[in-house]
């Protein structure tokens, strides 16, 4: 496999770092060379958001994701700034309660599901992040269902481990829409 | 024939260089005693940063470390909380310790750092040759206040130890004078017991030493003795300005995890 | 070996620990935060401290006393932060102290910005404060190099009595890369011939002091030092060549940068232009035989830089200015692209 370039991006608190670890945590499971960039700054706390994470079979040459193979988007500006820039062939995964896929770009795949939506119904408060992380594991060849449920077992924090099963239900969620 | 007056071991047998009059070597000398009387020679380290003290490195005995200019609180505070069970204590003038290195002891004291700090104040500069320190007093003509002191201009004088008695970490804050030998005895006592502090790990101790500088002050030293008597006492007044007997660290309780 | 991530900052106060460094005193900025953080939660555990200091100048003195009394100490900080700390980093040098202070570099001058910068090259190899003397400075390009960095960093300051910095980037910083720790037993370097951790009644006392009068006996202290300056640009000096042995046009890079260099290097070879690199991993001592042997069949040079262009007078020196040396650089916080670089490349007419 060359590199795989992912860029996640969205409001500050969607949890785009967040899912930016789990897939760099894939990468670790499957013992890939990975990088996991966030963007850091004032802009951490309610701005806009990003994470460049890069998997590989050989080390990661710069870490900075600027034309990305498969790109998230979670809110409106960054489906906008970011859709041009990816390279073409490549994926994009968005929410599509939140975002309106204006691009006349036929040269990539557009891969919108409702992601806040499915959250909500689904008493997944916060999840719509790893909802689109499922939708990914479907359609693209990143890693197996077992190495993200691992993954998510690392990234999670010990004292919120409670948690986990409702991330595999997001996850579960996202490659069943 | 018995001795009955003899140099304290910690203080080295060699000629210093401050001036003639000068109230250093009297200060020295009664640090040297205190150091002597513990015993405690072998586990002190001393801390004199810039300023006309900066080379008390070749009088005392003890381990010695020259700090930058205000910065001694800072460098005890590694010394100390590398190894808690060695006397640390730093020996700084009034630019030194009450300008330049003002966060350093304020924030040294906040903390309740166990160390012990000299304070020499004698209303000058004395090594830059004779400009206001913080602690030079209104009215007083320095080489940069060659009309006197004009708090208009320059703003007032610092009263240390009042101020450092304001924050919960100073355990012990006195202020002491070497103009007359019961306020040199009562001066010994006070660096005692902030050494016997330190030992008892009660928290931030200073005695802040009225002292005189003749040269700088155009004074000969006996008239040099008069003013740190009649003008800077009364500004500064001697006493207690905290003693805390248990330490600040009583009733304090540590973070959890 | 097991493969951690972690984020650049963490893995260099792992890696201090790990190395035997007994204290961290640091003051809060952007972007090393996540170091101190990590020490605070975990250097008492391993039995050391952790201070947050009132300042940077207060926390680099702490440093001072520290290992004044032959302790590892270290602190950490972000350009402005460093900048804070050059009197201090003076006075440990002239009281040849070994110390180890990071720089997370962050764009300036002044406040500047809080983006990766490389602009302080200039700083920690010529002059992080007044007076005659260097720091060794390292360079890492990876996570897992920060980790080598750091316990090389404590051993050479320990062996030369010197401090050692680590040369970061907001980008290295910030970024979470596998890494694993190799077993760490760090050499015993015997200070007591200079620690002044009280003399037991036992021997003369010690003074950790940088001051002399007297102009000679300040001079034979400088020459002094100067003479192990010249044992350790024998035999310090660390760098990277990758496909230089052909190449025709030769880049320079460190750190960060070198990472977006090495990618266009690679497109560039693509495309049938034969270009290599040569990364310094020693900042100073600078990589002078290596480079020389890296240029060696080239035509002409390239150094990129995150500045205006420091690293590359070095270059010109090293080599004597015996071939063209050319320079692109963003700055600013601007991170150069590879196919900025590789658009440099084909201007230099490496082209076949």
């Amino acid at each position: 496999m060359a590199t795989t370039e992912i860029l996640l991006a969205g409001f500050g608190g969607q949890g785009i770092l967040f899912a930016g670890k789990i897939l760099a945590y894939c990468g670790l499971m499957d013992n890939k060379e990975l990088s996991w960039l966030p963007s850091y700054g004032p802009e951490m706390r309610g701005g806009t958001c990003n994470c460049s994470v890069c998997i590989s079979d050989e080390p990661i040459g710069s870490p900075l994701v600027l034309t990305p193979d498969l790109l998230i988007a979670m809110n409106q500006p960054s489906f906008d700034k970011f859709v041009k820039a990816v390279r073409p062939g490549g994926k994009v995964f968005f929410d599509s309660t939140l975002i309106e896929p204006n691009t006349d770009r036929t040269d990539i795949s557009l891969f919108g599901i409702p992601s806040q939506q499915l959250a909500d119904d689904n008493a997944l408060k916060g999840g719509s992040n790893i909802i689109l992380l499922g939708k990914l594991l479907k359609e693209t060849s990143i890693c197996s269902l077992d190495t993200m449920k691992k993954a998510i077992e690392k990234v999670v924090p010990p004292k919120k481990a409670a948690l986990i099963p409702n991330n595999y239900k997001a996850i579960e969620i996202g490659m069943n829409s | 024939m018995a001795v009955v007056f003899e140099r304290p071991k910690s203080l080295i047998d060699i000629p210093t260089h401050y001036c003639p009059g000068c109230t250093h070597g009297i200060v020295h000398r009664i640090l040297c005693e205190v150091i002597d009387e513990m015993g405690i020679e072998g586990d002190t380290i001393g801390v004199c940063p810039v300023g006309c003290s900066v080379m008390a490195y070749d009088y005392f005995n003890c381990d010695m470390i020259e700090a930058a200019h205000g910065r001694a609180p800072a460098v005890a505070t590694g010394v100390k909380r590398t190894n808690p069970d060695k006397f640390v204590f730093t020996y700084q003038g009034d630019g030194d310790l009450a300008a330049i290195g003002t966060a350093e002891t304020v924030h040294s004291a906040t903390r309740g750092e166990n160390i012990v700090v000299i304070f020499i104040n004698n209303t000058i500069y004395g090594m830059t040759g004779g400009q206001m320190a913080p602690t030079t007093i209104p009215g007083q003509v320095t080489q940069t206040t060659p009309f006197g002191r004009d708090p208009q201009l320059a703003g007032f004088p610092v009263r240390v130890c009042e101020m450092l008695s304001t924050l919960t970490g100073t355990a012990y804050a006195e202020r002491v004078a070497v103009d007359s030998v019961p306020h040199i005895k009562a001066a010994k006592k006070a660096i005692r017991k902030a050494f016997e502090n330190q030992k008892a790990g009660r928290g931030f101790s200073i005695v802040e030493v009225l002292s005189t500088c003749p040269t700088n002050w155009g004074l000969a030293p006996l008239d040099a003795i008069k003013r740190l008597r009649d003008e800077m006492i009364p500004y500064y007044p001697l006493g207690v300005y905290k003693d805390v007997e248990n330490g600040v660290f009583e009733n304090v309780q540590g973070g959890n995890e | 070996m097991e493969r951690n991530l972690m984020k650049g900052n963490e893995a260099l106060a792992e890696a201090a620990i790990r190395a035997g460094c007994k204290c961290f005193f640091g003051y809060p900025i952007t972007p090393q935060t996540e170091l101190a953080a990590y020490m605070a939660k975990r250097m008492h555990k391993a039995g050391g401290v952790f201070l947050q200091a009132e300042s940077e100048v207060a926390a680099i003195n702490m440093v001072l006393g520290a290992a004044s009394t032959g302790v590892r100490a270290m602190t950490s900080s972000s350009s402005p932060g460093i900048s804070l700390k050059s009197e201090g980093v003076s006075y440990i040098a002239g009281s040849d102290l070994p110390a180890v202070i990071i720089n997370v570099e962050r764009g300036g001058p002044g406040l500047g910005g809080i983006q990766p910068s490389q602009a302080d090259y200039w700083q920690a190899t010529k002059a992080l404060g007044h007076g005659d003397f260097q720091l060794i400075v390292y360079a890492p390009a990876s996570v897992q190099e920060m980790v080598d960095c750091v316990v090389k960093a404590f051993d050479r300051a320990d062996k030369y009595r010197m401090p050692a910095m680590i040369l970061a980037d907001g980008l290295l910083g910030q970024m979470m890369e596998p890494v694993s720790f190799p077993e760490i037993n760090p050499d015993a370097y015997d200070k007591s011939g200079w620690a002044t951790n009280g003399h037991k009644n036992q021997r003369e006392h010690h003074i950790v002091n940088s001051l002399y009068l007297q102009p000679d006996a300040l001079e034979k202290s400088i020459v002094d030092r100067y003479k192990r300056y010249e044992i350790i640009k024998e035999t310090e000096t660390d760098a990277e060549l990758y496909l230089t042995e052909d190449c025709d046009i030769l880049l320079c890079a460190f750190g960060a940068t070198a990472r977006v260099v090495k990618s266009a290097v690679n497109s560039a070879r693509e495309l049938g232009i034969k270009a290599g690199l040569f990364r310094p991993k020693t900042l100073w001592p600078f990589p002078v035989k290596e480079i020389n042997e890296a240029a060696k069949n080239a035509k002409c040079l390239l150094s990129v830089e995150m500045s205006m262009g420091q690293m590359i007078e070095d270059i010109k020196l090293a080599i004597n200015c015996s071939k063209p040396v050319h320079f692109y650089g963003r700055t600013g916080g601007v991170i150069p692209t590879p196919v900025e670089v590789l658009e440099e490349i084909k201007k230099l007419g490496g082209a076949k």
